[in-house]
């Protein structure tokens, strides 16, 4: 019994230094910016407290009333989780109406542009008739 | 008064031609002075060459933006190049150009600072089918439950604005299938709306935007787009200037 938790304990630590060390060479690599990484650093860091700390689980789920320790960390990460996602919908609406703004912004610009055009050709045939 | 046509266009290759030709034709005979803007909505047809014969002015969105934001870049260039009226007409020739002075009227004896052209009020004319219309009569309800005004035809892509309104909607104006949700933004903002009736055809070319799958997804985000923007600007004491 004790030799499989102090397993489960070891699997837990690695797999968490291992997402960490994942998520700080996407930000090195400049794919992931630091506002979003926040969020999962700190995940990371609890998984790496709790696996290192068990009684604390423990003592944290007693004291919530919670029988099933374990289920204290489900419950967390579904919150965790659904709180992140909201926040990528709300980045995500942002960008989309970035978006628009700039294509709208682009369709002026390529418009003013062939204005300026057609009026650069329009001098020259002016010219032509006077001279005809 | 300079007036902008705006006219959306995704898609639209088989009538355009003939939908702009008729404008200017009309709008000459007419005589207002009016310039037809058709908004390319990233077309993946041959729209945009056809667009580029036809001598009048055009915007070509990079990015397909669905009729809302299409309409949205129309307005706002109506409104940033001063121009006192613009009026919304359909690419496919559901909206007829010699009804254009009947929606033009109200604005430029300022009796109304939006005009809708519906096709409801008399009930001539082409009228949708009847899935459609109960669609309509539920948006009739909820304008009047939120903003206590009657609007027949509030799904009618056929209106006008004059620069007051443009100056609200320079601002926001909904994405996707803006009609009913606007005119709860206008109502809101105080707005004389004002509904006339019109003639509608049923449309030349293309297809709808509005399949039956998707009207049940239209309805749920109509709905929600309304009562959010009923819940945004309510109680604000708004007023447009």
């Amino acid at each position: 019994m004790g030799g499989l938790s102090f397993v489960i304990q070891l699997v837990s630590i690695v797999g968490a230094s291992i997402f960490m060390i994942m998520i700080f060479r996407l930000i090195i690599k400049g794919r992931l910016r630091e506002e979003y990484s926040i969020v999962w650093i700190l995940c990371t860091l609890i998984l790496i407290v709790f696996s290192i700390w068990r009684k604390g689980l423990e003592q944290i789920s007693l004291w919530l009333g919670v029988y099933y320790p374990p289920s204290l960390i489900f419950l967390a990460a579904i919150f965790a989780i659904i709180v992140f996602l909201v926040h990528l919908s709300v980045v995500n609406s942002k960008l989309q109406s970035q978006i628009k703004t700039l294509t709208h912004e682009m369709a002026y610009l390529k418009q003013a542009l062939q204005q300026v055009e057609l009026n650069a050709k329009a001098p020259t045939t002016e010219t032509v008739e006077e001279v005809e | 008064m300079k007036i902008l046509i705006v006219i959306p266009c995704f898609n639209e290759q088989a009538a355009i031609a003939e939908v702009v030709r008729t404008i200017q034709r009309t709008t000459r005979q007419q005589g207002f002075d009016a310039d037809v803007l058709v908004v390319n909505d990233c077309s993946t047809d041959k729209s945009i060459q056809i667009i580029r014969t036809l001598g009048c002015l055009y915007l070509d969105l990079p990015v397909n933006l669905g009729i809302g934001g299409a309409m949205h870049a129309g307005y706002k260039y109506a409104y940033r190049h001063g121009y006192d009226v613009a009026v919304q007409m359909d690419g496919d020739g559901q909206h007829p150009a010699n009804e254009l002075s009947k929606i033009l009227t109200p604005l430029l004896q300022d009796k109304a600072d939006v005009v809708i052209g519906s096709r409801f009020i008399t009930g001539e004319g082409f009228q949708s089918s009847l899935t459609r219309r109960l669609g309509i009569k539920y948006f009739r309800w909820l304008n009047q439950f939120l903003i206590g005004q009657t609007i027949h035809d509030s799904t009618s892509g056929f209106r006008a604005f004059n620069r007051k309104t443009l100056a609200v909607v320079e601002r926001y104006y909904p994405d996707e299938y803006p009609e009913p949700e606007a005119i709860v933004q206008f109502g809101l903002y105080g707005l004389r709306m004002m509904e006339v009736p019109v003639l509608m055809q049923e449309r030349q070319g293309g297809v709808s935007s509005i399949n039956s799958s998707r009207a049940v997804y239209y309805m749920a985000k109509v709905s929600l787009g309304i009562l959010f923007i009923y819940l945004r600007l309510r109680g604000k004491g708004l007023k447009a200037v």
